[in-house]
């Protein structure tokens, strides 16, 4: 296989400028995680371990197997939201091992509202079950949460993806023969009585965990009934008398032990279905990533210098490199894994994205995963373009992204701009997992782009009535929008509302992907050659 | 010489002189019992013949079964080593009487040592100087208080028929006598029937010095000079050195003298020691050992002489190969004992299969004698000895410094051993100034025996980079290279660690670790390290912390570690913090055997209910009881064995239920 070589000059101020600015926003991304890593705050943590409880993200350590990694969704969900005041949106979501097993693993924090769910915290749940359906991940849920946020109800109940959902995932999985289990750490009130109630099998800690439909105030004001939280749906309850749970355990750490135990007897293995190949790391350190990123957007940059910090060796079999050269495709090995790279190298002409949809082809053939490399501010334009058909190229393209059978991993490196973000596989494209770089930027377009569009829709409008507009009133209406773009923008804003899986140093991407790659292998994959009669491969 | 010998034992003995027969072109017959079938001297012979079953009464100790062995083998001579039938009379006359040569003493050599006051008696009769004391018939308090008068004091009063302690009184001062000889004829005559008793001169801080002798069936006697075997625990050597410290040319010459006075009033060929115990300048004749004794290595690292090879020359009927005047001492020699036991526990025998096994190389100085390789079982059946280690130096103080290294880079798991015992002799500033006594070891128990201090930070880094090293779970055939299975604990934007819980006896700390590429930092209670290591092709670790590089290496079984590093090993158990003792319930009531043995009684019936330290049986071990007690209180469910049956280590001999 082909070596990329390097053109990158380490020791020039560019690049030096380069890494210095992605250190900065790498050291404020690390301060951010360190913050929600943090919880509820001090005085939370400290009530939550005088009850002799374990924190949420010690319990996610206990859990999973001794020194294994923990891949995280949505650890900065909820940011700059509700006050800023629901870290991690109060709930622990990730891949993580448990006996080997690779599980989605979804926690409640405490220490945060008490673990109550804010809109995005039911996002972020329901986006953890998507991850285990679509993966085939036995779910884990360490549940300790008072259930909907009353205060947002009407964001958190009432539509189709809102709370009811949950259980709706719990009872479709547990069908597909994805196990549903349940550790009752806390509380589990209300709707969220049904997590371990919808659980194939469930843990509660004595003197601890508990489980009812309404708590004690709501059957004293119903009733007039007077009884103790313990007494109506404690551990002994429910170990004892209603079955609601199977294992009764004396703390959380005898809990966990537990789930450990019911984990390694699910007699599950992963089907082989990738040729895979002991990994090899990259000639070229992939920290050498941050000085390749130019800090405007807009100063285009050689992707292939990406790749070559990515993939094994640095080995790549590039698909087509004479043709439609803005695209770069071609075929690699991650961490053993073979892959199919799409990567962007400007702007998608029709050319590009004839290329990409052949390769697209190429990797469902074959069952190789997909791995898009999004830096992409849109699909040319212009009266030539549009007239030599670039919206039915494109829409190849799009239509192959949209139909590939193979696990497909998006990581936003640059720009995610119009119908470029659908044609390398944007959120809507259902990625097996989506995550962004900290210098990445996403938006229908780009703030310039739009503040002209609409100021030059304006200034017509105005002048068609024979009105006149200064350049002052032109600039005072573009500031705002511009300022509204860069903050919408941006990889937080993103990152807050779960458009993504989270934000990663460039530098973790090979770590991330091959986690993510080993995570997907849990699901069958679906080539030409398993999904019987159908066209062949179209060449563009 | 002969073309063939047979050897007529096992272990580290036969190797040895398989090494010798084989350097001098001569083919060797090993034999073996049962259980060494697989052992290495019957690897590393020409041939090996089964003797019996395992015990060595029905094998190793089976004369006509020898015999037979050699003769089958067309062995010209057997070898005896040391132990089993090398100082049986009988067995040196069945050689004879099958036209075989007994490669040792004639038979009436041995018998005159084999009684140990007629050996004495002939001593006396040929000079030898003895232990002064009175062993006469006549008990009146004159004749005892003459006697003791001329012995000097102090003096030990023995009964003569004794034994156990029973009547013996150590006397000070002539006035103490009178009292001393009542309560110790009082004591004699209700223990023994019997109120004779004997005296000797009581020796406070003797030591054991012995000659090495060799003599030919030619009337030559020699001697190779001294070894000083004074480090012993219990009779058992541990230690022996040789020159003796402190021994000047004079006393070397009497003692010599004395040596080949006893060999040649025995009628003495071949290889002889001759023990004496000393005390300041004197010395006194003990016994005489009719056999290459164990230590001899030491004394051929100071004179470069091959025994065996002697031995083998002089059963062929040659010459000594040497005379008296050719003998020089060049440098010093001193050889310790490593054994399967365990010193903490009042020296017991251990025994199980040998996990792992590294030696020091055999170069600079340095000779390991084994018989066992890893892999190995020590059983009950055989002597534990695992290996003798020599060091060889230009003098003293150099080859303590070589056996010190040599120990350092000596690893071991699986028994326990006295390994630690070992080192801490070497560190003792008072064995390093060559005052050694037979109570040397009983005087500094204290330090000696101390329980091992708590792991260094070395340890336990060595320990945390083992376990960041490996690869967790067992790897999936359809995703064989996961990097799930990397002990990285990598988080996203953030450290990742680890906490690692280590116990060490019942004390158990938490040290967080950092996983890094190439390394890992590490918390430790007397500050953080960064560590960087590598995992060699023999799994070894290179650690790097502290400013300093160090090998070390962890062996693990479930969660029992064994590290070595810093030429010290420490036995670590890695707690797991999700199955606390508390929150299973009652103990699992599998009472399992520690090691193989004997069982001599079974105190235990099904259904009967059990204290918390109740005896449930009682097994014999390597001639050492056990008593085997319930680990906590409960209902005894079933008994699995019966007295007189023998058990595997590990076997369930009985099942214990909740109480």
């Amino acid at each position: 296989m082909a070596v990329l070589q390097t053109a990158v000059d380490a020791r020039t101020p560019d690049h030096a400028a380069n890494a210095a600015r992605m250190h900065a926003l790498l050291q404020d991304l690390r301060a951010q995680a360190e913050r929600v890593r943090e919880g509820g705050g001090a005085a939370a943590r400290e009530r939550h371990l005088a009850r002799g409880k374990l924190l949420p993200r010690e319990r996610v350590r206990a859990l999973i197997d001794p020194a294994s990694p923990f891949l995280e969704v949505g650890q900065l969900a909820a940011h700059g939201l509700y006050g800023d005041e629901v870290p991690s949106a109060g709930l622990i979501a990730g891949i993580g091992r448990v006996m080997g097993r690779e599980c989605m693993i979804v926690a409640n924090d405490a220490t945060v509202k008490g673990g109550t769910y804010f809109p995005i915290t039911v996002k972020k749940h329901l986006r953890a079950q998507e991850i285990a359906e679509q993966n085939r991940l036995p779910c884990l849920y360490l549940v300790d949460s008072g259930g909907a946020n009353l205060p947002n109800q009407d964001e958190v109940f009432p539509d189709r993806d809102h709370f009811g959902r949950i259980f709706y995932n719990q009872a479709q999985m547990s069908a597909k023969g994805i196990p549903q289990i349940a550790v009752v750490m806390g509380s589990c009130t209300a709707g969220g009585a049904y997590v371990p109630a919808m659980s194939d099998q469930s843990i509660i800690v004595r003197n601890q965990g508990t489980i009812f439909l309404a708590g004690p105030p709501l059957v004293k004001a119903a009733t007039g009934e007077v009884v103790s939280a313990e007494e109506l749906g404690g551990a002994e309850v429910h170990s004892r008398i209603s079955g609601v749970t199977d294992h009764m355990a004396e703390n959380d750490a005898h809990a966990l032990g537990l789930a450990r135990r019911i984990v390694a007897g699910l007699n599950t293995r992963k089907p082989a279905v990738l040729d895979v190949a002991p990994p090899r790391p990259p000639l070229y350190d992939p920290k050498g990533i941050h000085g390749l990123i130019p800090a405007d957007l807009r100063q285009p940059y050689e992707v292939r210098e990406v790749i070559a910090r990515l993939v094994d060796g640095s080995e790549f079999d590039e698909f087509k490199p004479l043709y439609g050269p803005t695209l770069v495709t071609g075929f690699a090995r991650l961490h053993g894994y073979p892959v199919g790279i799409v990567a962007n190298n400007g702007v998608l002409f029709s050319e590009s994205a004839q290329k990409g949809a052949h390769f697209i082809e190429l990797c469902c053939q074959r069952g190789v995963p997909l791995v898009f490399l999004q830096n992409i501010t849109g699909f040319m334009v212009g009266r030539k373009y549009e007239s030599g058909g670039i919206a039915k190229d494109g829409a190849k393209m799009v239509t192959a992204v949209a139909t590939a059978t193979v696990p497909k991993f998006t990581v936003v490196i640059g720009g995610s701009f119009g119908a470029g973000n659908y044609g390398m596989c944007g959120r809507a494209y259902s990625p097996r997992f989506l995550f962004m770089w900290p210098n990445a930027r996403i938006g229908v377009m780009g703030g310039e782009q739009a503040a002209s569009v609409l100021s030059t829709i304006r200034r017509d409008a105005i002048e068609a009535k024979g009105g006149r507009w200064t350049a002052e009133e032109e600039e005072r209406f573009k500031a705002p929008l511009r300022e509204q773009y860069e903050t919408q923008g941006h990889p937080y804003y993103a990152t807050a509302r779960m458009w993504d899986d989270g934000i990663i140093d460039p530098a973790d991407t090979r770590t991330v992907l091959a986690l993510a790659i080993s995570a997907s292998l849990n699901a069958p994959i679906e080539s030409w050659a398993s999904r019987g009669p159908g066209f062949g491969l179209f060449r563009m | 010489m002969f073309e063939t010998i047979l050897i007529a034992n096992r272990g580290e003995i036969a190797c040895r002189v398989i090494r010798t027969a084989r350097r001098m072109g001569i083919r060797a017959v090993a034999v073996h019992s049962e259980a060494d079938a697989g052992a290495m001297h019957v690897a590393m012979a020409d041939e090996s013949r089964l003797l019996g079953p395992a015990p060595a009464r029905e094998s190793y100790l089976r004369i006509e079964a020898v015999i037979a062995a050699a003769r089958a083998a067309g062995a010209e001579a057997i070898h005896p080593g040391y132990g089993f039938l090398s100082e049986n009379a009988e067995f040196a006359e069945a050689c004879a009487g099958a036209g075989i040569r007994f490669i040792g003493p004639p038979p009436a050599a041995i018998r005159a040592m084999g009684s140990k006051s007629a050996a004495k008696a002939l001593m006396e009769h040929a000079g030898v100087p003895l232990v002064p004391g009175y062993h006469g018939e006549d008990q009146s308090p004159a004749v005892l208080r003459e006697a003791a008068n001329r012995i000097g004091f102090p003096l030990l009063i023995k009964a003569s028929a004794g034994g156990g302690g029973k009547g013996m009184k150590v006397v000070r001062s002539a006035g103490e006598l009178e009292e001393a000889l009542a309560l110790a004829k009082g004591e004699a005559l209700s223990a023994f029937g019997d109120d004779h008793v004997l005296l000797e001169r009581y020796l406070t801080r003797p030591r054991h010095i012995e000659i090495q002798v060799f003599a030919d069936g030619h009337g030559n006697f020699l001697h190779l000079f001294e070894r000083d075997c004074s480090i012993q625990r219990r009779h058992q050597k541990v230690v022996e050195e040789a020159p003796a410290p402190g021994m000047d040319a004079a006393r070397r010459e009497a003692m010599g003298r004395a040596a080949c006075d006893a060999a040649r009033a025995i009628g003495y060929v071949g290889a002889g020691t001759v023990e004496f115990i000393a005390e300041g300048e004197a010395f006194h004749f003990m016994e005489m050992n009719t056999r290459l004794q164990v230590e001899h290595p030491v004394t051929e690292a100071i004179t470069g002489q091959d025994l065996v090879e002697w031995q083998l020359r002089v059963a062929a009927g040659q010459p000594l190969p040497l005379t008296q005047q050719a003998l020089r001492i060049a440098g010093h020699a001193v050889e310790v004992r490593l054994y399967a036991e365990d010193p903490a526990r009042d020296f017991a025998p251990s025994t199980g299969r040998v996990e792992h096994l590294r030696f020091p190389a055999a170069a600079g100085g340095i000779r390991v004698d084994t018989g066992i390789r890893e892999g190995d079982a020590v059983t009950v059946h055989y002597d534990p000895m695992i290996a003798k280690i020599i060091a060889h130096g230009p003098d003293r103080a150099g080859a303590l410094a070589r056996l010190d290294q040599a120990l350092a880079a000596t690893e071991i798991a699986g028994p326990a051993t006295n390994l630690g015992l070992l080192r801490a002799i070497l560190q003792q500033p008072e064995f390093r100034a060559g005052a050694v006594d037979t109570g040397f070891i009983e005087r500094h128990g204290g330090v000696l025996l101390a329980p091992p201090g708590a792991a260094p930070r070395t340890a336990l880094a060595a320990a945390a980079a083992h376990l960041l090293a490996r690869r967790v779970g067992s790897a999936d055939p359809a995703d064989p290279h996961s990097p799930w299975a990397e002990a990285t604990a990598w988080r996203m934007n953030g450290d990742g660690f680890q906490d690692l819980h280590l116990a060490e006896g019942e004390a158990v700390q938490v040290l967080r670790a950092f996983p890094q590429p190439g390394g890992l930092r590490l918390e430790l209670p007397d500050g953080d390290a960064e560590i960087a290591f590598t995992v060699g092709p023999d799994g070894g670790l290179a650690l790097q912390m502290d400013g300093r590089a160090f090998p070390a290496r962890v062996l693990q079984e479930s969660n029992r570690l064994m590290v070595f590093a810093d030429g010290a090993a420490h036995a670590l158990r890695l707690v797991d913090p999700l199955s606390p003792a508390a929150s299973e319930g009652p103990a699992a009531g599998r009472i399992l055997a520690p090691m193989p043995g004997r069982v001599l009684e079974v105190l235990a019936s099904p259904g009967q209910s059990v204290q918390r330290g109740a005896v449930l049986l009682v097994l014999e071990a390597m001639k050492v009881q056990m008593r085997i007690v319930a680990p906590a209180a409960g209902t005894v469910v079933a008994v699995h064995c019966a007295a007189g049956d023998l058990v595997e280590d590990g076997a369930e001999m009985v099942s214990l239920g909740p109480g």
